[in-house]
């Protein structure tokens, strides 16, 4: 009864027997013209940073022994506002904390497995050449570590991911991230650099149904997702977690797919890249808007960014952007760049003569003009990128500004939502919409609040009126315990 | 509810009892079964011999009786050949249980030979994993309730929400329809033959316990894909070697029936 048992796995994991046993005895193997031969100097130990933040460049002329720590941990954690879930993880991220070697380094990978968890885990990295990439080697239960080595034989940016079974679920509940295998003569400079990944994740509740959800079995198998994410949690890019630039500046985005089941056509709305390493490899494309990233697959991008604004990070695959979460923000400061991107009045002049919309408002000062125009520039880099610059929002998505018949109501009570944010079914101009905008309260002034509400009331053909900046004080302190 | 009563009351009942009480074991009838491993790269019918299991997995109260009768496996005393740094980690003292390991709950921690070790205390044994695999497939009303996807999801359902937690209070599930209880929610449990997992016969050799650890791997090893929460459990069995002992792995016995 044994022996059929035994026989079985044997056939399923020769390969593994293979590499995993033939392997010791041989130290003479076959050379490789990217072997850059053995580690020298110090062993270095390697920063573990939470996403988005990336390990800094290396500069470093020779290869050495690079020592990584990730120790995997089960934890109950949000997953969007009030929506909390058991995540698996490495190191309580995800995705785990980016890895960035040079090639030819030996990487000595200590994986812990955290004593509280349930499972048993392990860890598969596509930079490996070796049976499993790793995964043969380092099953870990609870309360134990595995060290493995491996060389970093090719320059790229990798995947890694827990391929303890069942797969599928390890991988679904965040058990991911990025190793960067830099190549000898490094990466040209850029000014700055972030860390973000895309997750499939399947809850039991629908998309945004609060409490603790668990995962759903049945979705996994339909490839159905209730989330697509960007770094695990929804949110965890926008507001004040948004990444941030400035006009002039290269940014860098190292970007991967998870899985387990979706790929990703990867988009930054407003933004071309200049360059984009294909499938994470060395072919470099250029002007590219929209990328494909495959489940297990990762794609470096690079983009110069040359106007102020909001820049939305999105999957492409829309609805997954604006229904499911995957959604981020790159926030670019710094002077306009009229001659790249300007408005040209789509205002009370261009639409609806009837309007008077300044009448409401005491003669336009000095001060007035300044806050209008303070109003307008926070309007272009924030509201703009979902409500669109000429206020009207986006059909299904985003509900419009312009004669909103919801804000035209209660112009206070756009205090509140843009401090906090708004979600849930909402109905305007008799369109209804059930989505989320993000809370600004902790990006803009009270100051800056007052002036875009301000602009917003005066412009687009709304019936005007002044939101000073003592009210959104107000607002903001009542709301405090919220 | 009523179910929940009645067993509070039971548990209430057995926490005053006298502390040898002999265990409860139940008649599971051979039969056929289609293990979810597969055999030579196909599912295979696998053939059970009648046997006896243990309704409920070993509880602290129990295993600290037997370490109380057999010193030579209380901790500090037990021989670093048979277990680890982890051996019943939870207990207060070698001899005292402690908050973090009340009576009632089952015992983890424990190595694979010190739960041999128990069961030949009580004339039995610990399970094949066929064997515990064929009571496992039951539910509440079916002997084989495998293909129902309610049912496995529940049993995710229970293993995840239980994430951080040492495993509850047992009988808080319904028995199976053998009369079996916990054997899907609450806890891993070993298995005798588990080392036939491991492709290396001697599982003691450090590092030769990855052999699902592959992605392609286990989509090999697995003939029905279905069942996620016994793919857990056997990876969780295959990463240990025989003197590991982990917070969420237990052990219940089984006893060959009379006369054989
Ligand atoms: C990331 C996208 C996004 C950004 C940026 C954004 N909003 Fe919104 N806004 C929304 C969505 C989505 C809703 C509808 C929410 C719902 O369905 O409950 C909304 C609703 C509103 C409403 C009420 C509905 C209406 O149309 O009158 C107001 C007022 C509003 N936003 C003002 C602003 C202002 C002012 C800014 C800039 C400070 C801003 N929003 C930035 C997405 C956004
Ligand atoms: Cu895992």
């Amino acid at each position: 009864m044994r022996q059929p048992l035994l026989s079985a796995i044997v056939l399923a994991l020769g390969l593994v027997l293979l590499g995993a046993h033939a392997a010791p005895a041989g130290a003479a193997s076959v050379k490789d013209p990217a072997d850059l031969g053995p580690p020298r100097g110090a062993p270095i130990e390697e920063a573990m940073l939470a996403p988005p933040a990336v390990p800094p460049p290396i500069h470093r002329n020779y290869p050495a022994r690079v020592i990584v720590h990730l120790e995997t941990r089960e934890v109950v954690k949000e997953i969007a506002d009030g929506v909390r879930y058991d995540f698996w993880t490495f190191n309580g991220t995800v995705p785990g904390p980016m890895i960035r070697v040079r090639q030819g380094d030996t990487v000595e990978l200590h994986l812990k497995n955290a004593a509280d968890s349930h499972m048993a885990h392990n860890i598969d990295l596509h930079a490996v050449m070796g049976p499993g990439g790793g995964a043969a080697v380092s099953m870990t239960p609870p309360g134990h570590e595995s060290v493995f080595t491996f060389k970093a034989m090719r320059a790229g940016l990798y995947i890694y991911h827990c391929a303890t079974p069942p797969v599928p679920m390890h991988i679904a509940n965040g058990m991911y991230g990025l190793i960067l295998v830099e190549p000898p003569q490094g990466l040209p400079k850029a000014d700055r650099e972030y860390y973000v990944v895309q997750g499939d994740f399947y809850t039991t509740g629908a998309y945004h149904a609060p409490g603790l959800q668990t995962f759903d079995m049945q979705k996994l198998l339909l490839e159905q997702p209730t989330y697509v994410l960007f770094n695990g949690r929804e949110g965890s890019l926008t507001g004040a977690n948004a990444l941030t630039s400035k006009v002039g500046d290269t940014v860098r985005l190292f970007v991967g797919d998870g899985g387990p089941n979706l790929v990703s056509s990867f988009h930054v709305i407003g933004q071309i890249f200049d360059n984009v390493n294909v499938e994470g490899g060395t072919l470099v494309n250029h002007n590219v808007q929209t990328t494909l990233i495959p489940a297990g697959g990762a794609v470096t991008v690079e983009m110069k960014t040359l106007v102020p604004g909001t820049f939305l990070l999105v999957d492409h695959s829309i609805t997954r952007a604006f229904m499911q979460g995957a959604l981020g923000q790159l926030v670019v400061t710094g002077p306009a760049a009229p001659a790249i991107y300007d408005k040209v009045s789509s205002g009370p002049v261009a639409s609806s003569p009837a309007a008077a919309p300044m009448a409401h408002a005491a003669a336009p000062t000095a001060a007035v003009n300044d806050a209008m125009a303070d109003g307008k520039r926070v309007f272009g880099q924030i509201c703009a990128a979902c409500h669109q610059g000429n206020g009207m929002g986006l059909p299904g998505a985003f509900p419009p500004l312009a004669m909103s018949d919801y804000l035209n109501a209660n112009p206070k009570g756009a205090i509140g939502i843009v401090l906090n944010g708004l979600s849930g079914k909402i109905t305007v101009n008799n369109t209804g919409y059930e989505s989320v905008m993000p809370a600004f309260g902790a990006q803009l002034s009270d100051d800056e609040i007052a002036h875009v509400l301000t602009y917003v009331l005066n412009n687009f053909n709304n019936k005007g009126g002044t939101i000073a900046p003592a009210e959104v004080k107000a607002v903001r302190a009542g709301d405090k315990p919220r | 509810m009523s179910m929940r009563t009645h067993i509070g009351l039971l548990l209430a009942l057995l926490a005053t009892a006298p502390a040898v009480a002999a265990a409860d074991y139940v008649a599971i009838p051979g039969g056929v079964f289609v293990s979810a491993l597969a055999v030579d790269g196909a599912a295979a019918r696998i053939a059970i011999e009648p046997f006896a299991m243990r309704v409920e997995p070993v509880t602290n109260a129990e295993f600290l009786d037997f370490v109380r009768m057999h010193p030579e496996w209380q901790r500090g005393q037990v021989s670093s050949l048979f277990s680890g740094p982890q051996y019943l980690a939870a207990w207060q003292g070698p001899l005292t249980l402690g908050p973090d390991a009340r009576p009632e709950q089952p015992v983890t921690d424990v190595s694979w030979f010190a739960a041999r070790a128990f069961c030949a205390s009580e004339q039995a044994r610990l399970p094949s994993w066929y064997e515990w695999e064929y009571v496992a497939a039951a539910d509440v009303t079916r002997r084989d309730a495998r293909q129902d996807p309610a049912r496995n999801q529940s049993i995710l359902d229970a293993i995840q929400g239980s994430t951080g937690a040492r495993p509850g209070a047992i009988g808080w599930h319904p028995a199976d329809v053998w009369g079996v209880r916990d054997l899907n929610r609450l806890l891993w449990e070993w298995t005798g033959d588990y080392a036939a997992m491991f492709p290396n016969a001697d599982a003691r050799v450090p590092g030769a316990g990855a052999s699902l650890a592959l992605c392609g791997g286990s989509a090999l090893a697995f003939a029905d894909k279905n069942q996620f929460a016994l793919m857990m459990r056997v990876a969780a069995l295959t990463a240990l070697k025989p003197a590991d002992a982990a917070p969420r792995v237990g052990f219940r016995c089984v006893r060959d029936p009379p006369g054989e």
